[in-house]
Parts: structure tokens; C-alpha cells; sequence
């Protein structure tokens, strides 16, 4: 269990102001300018050393993403994205940084920024979070009171502007091609890639787009150390890491923890356990509405980190976990996450314009039983129609639930199946 | 230049390539819908999808970069199943009624169905229905059917510069639209049918009116406006079905301006189809013994002077060389090709050629428009010029009357004023062409047709060597014409000979009584009350404003109805073919010409088409080398003198894009065109309709 000493989100709850000066109590801006002061290189390098994996969902090594970055000034500006559109269902982690501890991703800002040679970073906040963008604007606002940001930011010789843009409420803008489009003014559609973002991004200039969760990391990283924040967590899977907890526990929450840390020990320790007791757990869906399901079984031993998971074929994702007991109808809810991929889908590409739609219609038939048992089977290849065969990740993001459902509970939903047709022959007699 | 595998052939192409363009060299090739090659790439389709190895998943080839050492896989296994994926995804909502589909026959998602498909569907679930949108009267939508390639949205705008279509709505409910359920007021609109992968974009006029496989394909040139777009005539029974753009890369690459495309419906309506001969102030119908007996006697005893004819818009250079030898042969000075008076240097060739080229236009760094509005004179052209205007470092300025272009072009007055201070120097964009390294200026007919039209002519022949426009190597000094006859008529020599007149005199000594006779060859679009005393001879397809003032009308084919020679705007000799028979009893012109020449006593030289094209290639050696363009000689062109302010703004020789000549005029297509969208922004009085 994470030691209080190694918590970065010191008031990840709100118990003090999330102001400027209750922020430096809490150590932000602490030594900003001598960490900006050893140079770009010493910190993509201890970026890359600390091992910290993108906290977004795809976990991909925040250091390495940066130093695809074009190294020196070219004829273009560099610009750094903060992707604050946290849309993925059960996901609420970055809306507690940002208007709990706002400080900390605007300092993230300023040290990653002036990492990848940008002078200027875009929030992207999730339209929804009307509050959380008021008091991030207060923060950044207060930043360059103190001359935090600015021309000279930290008295750094840097200059540093951060600026907050919102988002209209469309998922797929937190996918980051579609984000740098919206952020453009355009609709919000994913582009193909290559080019990516570090190459062509934002108006055609070099960005680096980031998870709000990884910046606001950032500057603790840095002060204590990527030897610090490798120790933490098991290889390959440094540090530590907000939880959402939802679903049928006690006390639902956010939640930092070191990564790796074991599922049961996670709800029990700081969700108060599963509702009525572990032998109440059905499964688990543990990084968001996108990653597959783990039953009761998996649950028992598994352990919360980007690799174990995936070896149980699910993923760690944005880490909201969500809990769901005995009670639970798992084929409504799949059913549901189903909805919400079609209606959330972009429609530029064939295969999630149309196939999203496709499976929805088919589990509403198999939430009632109203399927063949072939279906099912056409259900599973229809996902991987879909899966891997778009521009963005959502198309696999629609699918992977489902293959999560049938993977595990398949024979509940024949028995489901063969339970309306015996109903119905019964009533037809 | 990075070597790759494709399906175990090694090939070698330029970095930045396409793994789908690295395929085609190698003449594989790859299923698309939405990739066009000069269109920006989506990538939304997913049906180019092939298999690289090391790469966990399909790769959509169209926005691959090639890299060194790939091995990719167009036909493996995972690749033909990726592509049968995608193939079923398409087909779940598309509604398949191939049957009742205009697209029938020449439809891609109909062929690629047949290599991918299933043959039976797994879909069970309620289709989705969407309604129809309102593009204007030449297109003809089924959304149904859409597949949302956005073909027609990224050809709007980016080609057309139009961005009048967009997809709305997100996931299954995204539609191609309009946002506002307006005619598209693109010259080049019609093209996004050609573009449309599938049926959900068809052609109005042409809806339900014939299959392909009916349909006999002639190879041919538009002749509705300068550019010389090259067209295939797709004909069924005697009647032009549609007409559709062949690829020429230096003329009109593979678009096509929507009159061009869609005034064909005019060959049928008002045509000439008998000979006339007025008696008693009437025209009455006659055979052409009587037709020719009448020009016999209308011009039995007029002095050579006494003569004059005038070459319309759609003229042949055949029919033009052949009404040539016959007026030289009555002894008549008085002819011309430029019925509007347009000032053109007739010694001169480089004073009324192109002579940049229409491709060369890619390569020029600053523009000049003077008194013309490209985009309704030759919207394909237009295109091009926009197309250099995206690649950058393009600076553009026009005088005239402002217009939207569709790019940004600096506007540096309405007057001759604007134009005499760039000549003068005065005007800073005098050193932006000084200065650029292919720096070009564009004379419109709106310039050159007015009184002072030699003057600025010799204006611009002034800047065009002080600027620099002409050099070793660049010609940057261009006329753009309206007429597809008119640098055929140059080129021939269809100008006054020793001591003859033009147009302006000849309608001059007609409505004064020294021109006793006329012959219009098509000329429809000149002031016809100085020709009341005349004996007016009209030789033509349409009863249109030429024929009305007739002593004898004599039918001729129009450009669908004969083998023709025309020569673009470039100066670029080429040749059209005929598709149908002229209705009736009407012939093709030179042999008209041909016929009348006998009866006149002055047999021309040539029985066929074959020895008439001798003699005229014989006669301008230009002739003889079908489709080659070259800049013209340069030489001491226009006249010296103020311009003349009084005479108002620079305007363009087009008002109505959809109406320039007795074709389009007798369109019903184009009066819908000319009603939806230029008319629908004007207010509607009592009167209208």
C-alpha cells in the first residue's frame, strides 16, 4: 500500500484550498526554475529513466512521446495539448486534479512544455466540467500573478502561456487526432495517422499531447526523483496512480495507489469492499468502459498495472474501475456501453460508423434472449470486422467489451437464449 | 528513395509516396472508394486495407507512407478478409437496390462487391433511411446509398473552392449536406457526380434515361467555352445522352465545367433542321435547291466589298477555312472571327494565345487579371489556378469588377485607372510581378472587347516587357477567351483582308447600305438591327438571334453532329468527333460551304474532309499537329493611347455562366440553372413565373 510520504495528490480530495499558496504548502512550484534550469535534455532523459507510462489509457512512455518531439526551434512552433476531455465512462480522475490540484498541472505545463520546445499549452477541458474549468482558469490566472507563466516563467528565461479551450461533449474529441481538430475549430474526427501529432499536429505544427493525470505528475517526478518513481510499482510499471472506483462497493472513490497493486486489496482498503461481501463480486471492468470485463475468478489474484492486466486480455486504461455484483445484469449493461459507442462514434470510417450500430441492435435482441446462439458467434466476428480496421481506437474500444462479455459469460447468455425459446414454445402451447 | 516489397515485386519510388500509389506503379491494384489521387487523403473508407509486415494491423494503404524495406501484402489472406470486413460493413446499410440505381453498371461499390462481397447478407436488423438533400438542378441525390467517402466534400473544397457540402451529425447518423438545402453554386459542381463512388449522386438530367452498356462512346472537345476540354459524347440511338470529361493532364485534367457538362439537353431544342428562305418577310421552309438559288440571287451582282462574313462562337476550322476560300473567291475583304469586336492582333499569334499554357499555370509565382472573371469564363481553368494558389508563394491581384474567385485575390480597382498605374509602374503590384521569377497576366474578352480594347491590348504588351512576363523560356502574357472558334478563326486568318472591315465596320457599312450581303457562320451574339436592310445568309445549328434576321437559313451540325477541328484558348489544335447524325436535313458545314460554293461558280478545291484538312494544314502549318500547344511569336502588338475611364468598370465578357451561346440558351437544364441558382439569392417580383 502506498506510504502517505509517496502520495503526489496530497489533497486529491479538497480537504485544504486548492489555491496558490495552500499549493506551494503542498510543495508545487517548488524549485520549478532549477528543474527548468538543467535543461531539456536531463529531463526528457529522467522522464524516460522514471519510466512514467501515459496515464491517458494507452500507456505509452511519457518520456519517449517527448523526445519524438523535433529537437531545437525549427520554423515552427511546438505545442503542447493537455487532453482534460475525460470522457471515458467511470473515469473521473482528472476532474479532481483539476479543481483540486490545478497547481500541479500548470506546473506540469510549464516543465513538460518547455521539454518538447513549446511556448505554449492548450488545455483541453471537457465541456461538461463547468466548475473544474473555472477554477483551473483561477489557478493558471494566479500563476501569472506570481510570474509563474508568463514571458519569463519562473524567472526561467522561458516563455509560457497556458491556455484553457472547451470541449463541446463529444467523446471521441478525447481522442488525441480528434482532439487537435476540434481544438482547430474543425469537426471532431480522428485523423490518420502517420503523421502523428509529434510531426504534423496541431495547425500543422509539432505537438505533444498528453493525459492531465501524466503532466500534473510531472513536476513531483522531476523534484523527487525517476528513481523515486521507478522504486514504486513493479517493472515496466512505475509509480502510482489515481483510481476510480464505481460500481457496487461501499464507499465508492478516487483513489491514489501504487501501481500493481492487488484488485481485492485496492476495493477493500479504499472502497469499503464489494456490496455484500467478495463472494458478491461478478466482474469487473477494470480501466474504463473501453477494456474487457474480468470475472470473480481473475479478480481474486489479479493485479492492477498496464502489464498484468493486459495478460488477463483486458488493460489497465485510465484505471476506473467498476464494480459490478451479482445483481448485476451484465449483458444490459454491456448493452449499454454498446449504445454509447455507436452514439459517440464519429462516422468517418466504415467500420464503427456502421458496424458500432450493428452490434448494439444484436445485444438488445441477446439482452432479452430474442437470439440464436449462432448470433453470437457472428456478434464476436462482427467485433473483430470492426476492430483494428479504423483510423482511431474507438472502433476497438466498441468491440472489446463485448468480446470481454462473451469471453467470460458466454453460457449465461445461451441459457438466457434457450430459456425465451422454451418460454415461447411454452406459451405457443 | 526508399525500396519496398509489394506482394514480392521490389520497387523502388520517392519518399512520401503512398503505399497504394507504390502498388499502382507496379499495376497492382488496390480497392478504394474514397482515395482519389487529386484529392486530399481520408482514409475513411478502410477498403484499401493490406497487410505490412511487422505491423500488428491492416493498414489502410491510400495514407501509408511507403518506408524503406517494407513488405507489404495487398493480396494475403488477412489483407483479403480485412477487405471482405470492411466490404460487408459497407453493404449492411446501403440499400442495394442496384436494380432502380442510375450508378447501375459503372458503379464501384457494385464491381467491388462482386470481388469482395458475400453473397448473402447477415444483417437482419432495420436499414438506415435517409432523406434526400437539394444539390440544384443538375444533381440527383440518394443518401441513401451514400458510403461517405467525402469525395464531393473534399472535391468542393478543395478544388472547386465551394465549400458549400459537409458531413453532419456523427456515427450512423452522419449525412452529406448542404446545412441550408441550397443549390450548389459551384461552374464545377457536376463533377462530384463523376466522383461519386456509388449512386448517391447521380445526374438529374440524365436520370433514368439510359443504361451505360446502351450507350456508344465518342471521343470529342467541348466547345462551350475556350478551354478545349476533352469530353466523351456518350450517345444512344441519335440522340447525345451525356457528356463526361476525358483526362487530358494539360488541358482540363479530368473535371468539367457543369455547362459543358450539362447544356446537351439545348442540341435537341430550337434546331435548324430544314433549310428557310424568307418570302414575304417570312421564313418559310424550303429544300436546299431553293436555299442555295436564293443566295444565288441575293448575290448576283454585288461586288466583292459588297460582301462580308462573319465567324461565330462554335465555328469549325474546317467550315471557317472553307467560308474563307469562298469569300476570297467572290473577291470580299470583309470577314471576321470576333463578332464581338474584341481588339486582337490578327499578325501577331502571341497577342491572342494562352500562351503560358493552362499547365504552365502551375508553375508561375504571381498573376495578373485583367477585365475577366475565370471562374464563369473557364471554371476548369479557374480550378488550376486555384490549385497554384494552395500550393503557395502565388500572389494574385485583379482589376475589374470584384468577383469571388474562389482564392483570395488581392482587387486593385474596378477601372483602366488601376491597370494604367500597374503599367505605369505605379501600383506596388508592378514590382511583385518585376520581381517574381514566372510572373503571368490574364486579358479577358471584358477587357479587349471594349472601344478602347487595342489600347489596352498595346497596355499590356508595354507591361508585359517592362515587367518581364516574357523571357527566355516563360511567356506570361495571356488572353483568355470565351469562344471556342475564336483562335481557330485567328489562326486561320479569318480577319479583313487588304482594305476589308470588321465586324464593327461591316455592321457599320450594313446598317449604312455599302454591305449588301452577310454571311453568319453560327454568329449569334452580335447586334443584329444594322443587318435589317442586308441580305442576311445564316449558316447554323439553333434558331437562335442570328437566324431571326435571315434572308436564308442554311442548317449546319452542331459540335456533337461533326468532325471538327478547334483550337483552344493555348492555341492547342484539336480534334472532335462526331457522335450523332445533325437532325433532319441538316449537313455538317463544310460541306455546306462546299455545295454553296458550286452553285456560286466558284467550286472549292475539296470533295472530302480528308482534302479540305490538306489543304487547310497545307495553308496553316499549326493544322497539321493536333494537340500541340506552344506560347506565339512575340512581336509589336496593340496600339499606344490613354485608356478610356468614361467607358466604365472592367467587366466580364460572361454575365450568366449557364448562357453563353445558342446551345446553352436553348437548355432547359441551364434555365434551371440560371433560375436556382444564379436568380434564387434576387428578390421575386409579381411578374416572375
Amino acid at each position: 500500500m502506498l506510504r502517505d510520504e509517496d502520495r503526489i495528490y496530497t489533497n486529491l480530495y479538497g480537504f485544504q484550498p486548492w489555491a496558490l499558496k495552500a499549493a506551494k504548502k503542498r510543495g508545487d512550484w517548488d524549485g520549478t526554475k532549477a528543474i527548468l534550469e538543467k535543461g531539456r535534455d536531463w529531463i526528457v532523459g529522467e522522464m524516460k529513466a522514471a519510466g512514467l507510462r501515459g496515464r491517458g489509457g494507452a500507456g505509452f512512455s511519457a518520456g519517449l512521446k517527448w523526445s519524438f518531439m523535433p529537437k531545437g526551434e525549427g520554423p515552427l512552433p511546438h505545442y503542447l495539448v493537455v487532453n482534460a476531455d475525460e470522457g471515458e465512462p467511470g473515469t473521473c480522475k482528472d476532474r479532481d486534479i483539476l479543481r483540486h490540484e490545478p497547481h500541479k498541472l500548470v506546473e506540469g505545463c510549464l516543465i513538460a512544455g518547455f521539454a518538447i520546445g513549446a511556448h505554449a499549452a492548450y488545455i483541453y477541458v471537457r465541456g461538461e466540467y463547468y466548475n473544474e474549468t473555472k477554477v483551473l482558469q483561477e489557478a493558471i490566472d494566479e500563476a501569472y500573478a506570481a510570474g509563474l507563466l508568463g514571458p519569463n516563467a519562473c524567472k526561467s528565461g522561458w516563455a509560457m502561456d497556458v491556455y484553457i479551450h472547451r470541449g463541446m461533449g463529444a467523446y471521441i474529441c478525447g481522442e488525441e487526432s480528434a482532439l487537435i481538430q476540434s481544438l482547430e475549430g474543425k469537426k471532431g474526427q480522428p485523423r490518420a495517422k502517420p503523421p502523428f501529432p509529434a510531426g504534423v499536429g496541431v495547425w500543422g505544427c509539432p505537438t505533444t499531447v498528453n493525459n492531465v493525470e501524466t503532466i500534473a505528475d510531472v513536476p513531483t517526478v522531476l523534484r523527487r526523483g525517476a528513481a523515486w518513481f521507478a522504486d514504486l510499482g513493479p517493472e515496466n510499471n512505475n509509480g502510482t496512480k489515481i483510481f476510480c472506483i464505481s460500481g457496487h462497493v461501499e464507499t465508492p472513490c478516487c483513489v491514489e495507489e501504487e501501481m500493481g497493486i492487488p484488485l481485492k486489496e485496492l476495493l477493500k482498503k479504499h472502497a469499503g469492499g464489494v456490496r455484500g461481501g467478495w463472494d458478491n463480486l461478478l466482474a469487473v471492468i477494470p480501466g474504463g468502459s473501453s477494456t474487457p470485463m474480468i470475472p470473480k475468478d481473475v479478480c481474486d489474484d489479479v493485479h492492477m498495472d498496464f502489464d498484468s492486466l493486459r495478460n488477463v486480455r483486458s488493460g489497465l486504461g485510465t484505471a476506473a474501475v467498476i464494480v459490478m455484483d451479482k445483481s448485476t445484469d451484465l449483458v444490459a449493461a454491456i448493452t449499454r456501453l454498446a449504445r454509447f459507442y455507436m452514439h459517440e462514434s464519429c462516422g468517418q470510417c466504415t467500420p464503427c460508423r456502421e458496424g458500432t450500430g450493428w452490434l448494439w441492435r444484436t445485444m438488445v435482441r441477446m439482452e432479452k434472449g430474442e437470439a440464436t446462439v449462432a448470433e453470437i458467434d457472428q456478434l464476436l466476428e462482427v467485433t473483430r470486422q470492426i476492430e483494428g480496421h479504423t483510423i482511431c481506437a474507438l472502433g476497438d474500444a466498441a468491440a472489446w467489451p463485448i468480446q470481454g462479455l462473451f469471453r467470460h459469460f458466454r453460457p449465461e447468455i445461451e441459457k438466457r437464449i434457450a430459456a425465451r425459446r422454451a418460454d415461447a414454445k411454452h406459451r405457443a402451447a | 528513395m526508399p525500396k519496398l516489397t509489394i506482394d514480392g515485386l521490389e520497387v523502388e519510388v520517392p519518399a512520401g509516396t503512398s503505399v497504394l500509389q507504390a502498388a499502382e506503379e507496379l499495376g497492382i491494384e488496390i480497392p478504394r472508394f474514397c482515395y482519389h489521387p487529386r484529392l486530399p487523403v481520408a482514409a475513411n473508407c478502410r477498403m484499401c486495407l493490406v497487410e505490412i509486415e511487422k505491423v500488428p494491423k491492416p493498414v489502410a494503404s491510400c495514407a501509408q507512407p511507403v518506408g524503406e524495406g517494407m513488405v507489404v501484402k495487398t493480396n494475403s489472406p488477412a489483407a483479403l478478409q480485412a477487405r471482405k470486413n470492411v466490404m460487408e460493413l459497407l453493404l449492411i446499410n446501403h440499400p442495394l437496390d442496384c436494380p432502380i440505381c442510375d450508378q447501375g453498371g459503372e458503379c464501384d461499390l457494385q464491381d467491388q462487391a462482386v470481388a469482395y462481397g458475400k453473397d448473402k447478407g447477415r444483417y437482419i436488423e432495420e436499414k438506415r433511411a435517409v432523406t434526400e438533400k437539394y444539390l440544384g438542378p443538375l444533381i440527383k441525390t440518394a443518401m441513401t446509398r451514400c458510403i461517405h467517402c467525402t469525395r464531393c466534400v473534399r472535391f468542393l473544397t478543395e478544388i472547386a473552392g465551394v465549400p458549400e457540402l459537409g458531413m453532419v451529425n456523427r456515427g450512423e447518423h452522419a449525412e452529406i449536406t448542404t446545412y441550408v438545402e441550397r443549390a450548389l453554386t459551384s461552374e464545377l459542381s457536376g463533377n462530384i457526380v463523376d466522383l461519386c463512388p456509388v449512386g448517391a449522386l447521380t445526374s438529374k438530367p440524365y436520370a433514368f434515361t439510359a443504361r451505360p452498356w446502351e450507350l456508344k462512346k465518342t471521343e470529342s472537345i467541348d466547345v462551350l467555352d475556350a478551354v478545349g476540354s476533352n469530353i466523351r459524347i456518350d450517345t444512344r440511338g441519335n440522340q447525345v445522352m451525356r457528356v463526361l470529361p476525358r483526362l487530358h493532364e494539360d488541358v482540363n485534367e479530368e473535371w468539367l465545367g457543369d455547362k459543358s457538362r450539362a447544356a446537351i439537353d439545348g442540341l435537341a431544342k430550337r434546331r435548324l433542321d430544314t433549310p428557310y428562305v424568307r418570302r414575304d418577310g417570312q421564313l418559310r421552309p424550303a429544300t436546299w435547291a431553293e436555299a442555295f438559288a436564293a443566295i444565288e440571287a441575293g448575290l448576283s451582282g454585288l461586288k466583292g466589298a459588297e460582301i462580308a462574313a462573319i465567324a461565330g462562337d462554335l465555328a469549325d476550322a474546317e467550315s471557317m477555312f472553307a467560308l474563307k476560300l469562298l469569300m476570297q473567291a467572290l473577291g470580299s475583304p470583309n470577314l471576321d472571327c470576333r463578332q464581338d469586336g474584341a481588339a486582337l492582333d490578327p499578325k501577331v499569334s502571341a497577342s491572342w494565345r494562352f500562351n503560358t499554357g493552362i499547365a504552365g499555370i502551375e508553375q508561375a509565382d504571381a498573376l495578373l487579371i485583367v477585365g475577366s472573371n475565370p471562374r464563369i469564363e473557364a471554371p476548369v481553368l479557374n480550378a488550376r489556378i486555384r490549385k497554384r494558389v494552395l500550393k503557395g508563394g502565388f500572389k494574385v491581384a485583379t482589376v475589374g469588377v470584384k468577383t469571388d474567385l474562389t482564392y483570395a485575390a488581392q482587387h486593385l480597382g474596378d477601372g483602366v485607372e488601376a491597370f494604367q498605374a500597374v503599367v505605369d509602374g505605379e501600383n506596388p503590384f508592378f514590382d511583385v510581378l518585376k520581381t517574381a521569377e514566372r510572373p503571368m497576366i490574364v486579358l479577358g474578352m471584358g477587357a479587349l472587347a471594349r472601344a478602347d480594347g487595342a489600347r489596352i491590348l498595346g497596355a499590356a504588351r508595354h507591361l508585359a516587357e517592362k515587367a518581364g512576363l516574357v523571357k527566355d523560356g516563360w511567356n506570361g502574357f495571356n488572353v483568355l477567351h470565351t469562344a471556342a472558334a475564336r483562335v481557330g478563326g485567328l489562326e486561320i486568318g479569318f480577319v479583313p483582308g487588304k482594305g476589308g472591315l470588321d465586324t464593327r465596320g461591316i455592321l457599320k457599312a450594313a446598317a449604312a447600305g455599302k454591305v449588301k450581303a452577310v454571311w453568319l457562320l453560327g454568329a449569334d451574339q452580335l447586334p443584329t438591327n444594322p443587318l435589317d436592310s442586308a441580305f442576311v445568309i445564316y449558316q447554323g445549328h439553333h434558331g437562335d438571334v442570328g437566324a431571326q434576321v435571315a434572308d436564308v437559313i442554311l442548317p449546319g451540325a452542331a459540335y456533337t453532329e461533326k468532325d471538327g477541328t478547334y483550337v483552344n484558348t493555348e492555341g492547342r489544335v484539336q480534334r472532335a468527333q462526331r457522335a450523332v447524325f445533325p437532325p433532319g436535313e441538316a449537313r455538317e458545314d463544310w460541306k455546306i460551304l462546299r455545295a454553296a460554293s458550286e452553285v456560286l461558280g466558284h467550286v472549292l478545291p475539296f470533295d472530302s474532309l480528308d482534302a479540305l484538312r490538306d489543304a487547310l494544314a497545307a495553308a496553316v502549318p499549326a493544322f497539321a499537329t493536333p494537340d500541340a500547344a506552344a506560347p506565339g511569336a512575340w512581336g509589336d502588338f496593340g496600339e499606344a493611347g490613354a485608356l478610356d475611364a468614361a467607358l466604365g468598370p472592367l467587366g466580364s465578357a460572361v454575365s450568366n455562366y449557364y448562357m453563353t451561346d445558342p446551345i446553352s440558351r436553348a437548355s432547359p437544364t441551364m434555365a434551371a440553372c440560371t433560375l436556382e441558382i444564379i436568380e434564387a439569392g434576387n428578390a421575386r417580383t409579381g411578374t416572375h413565373g
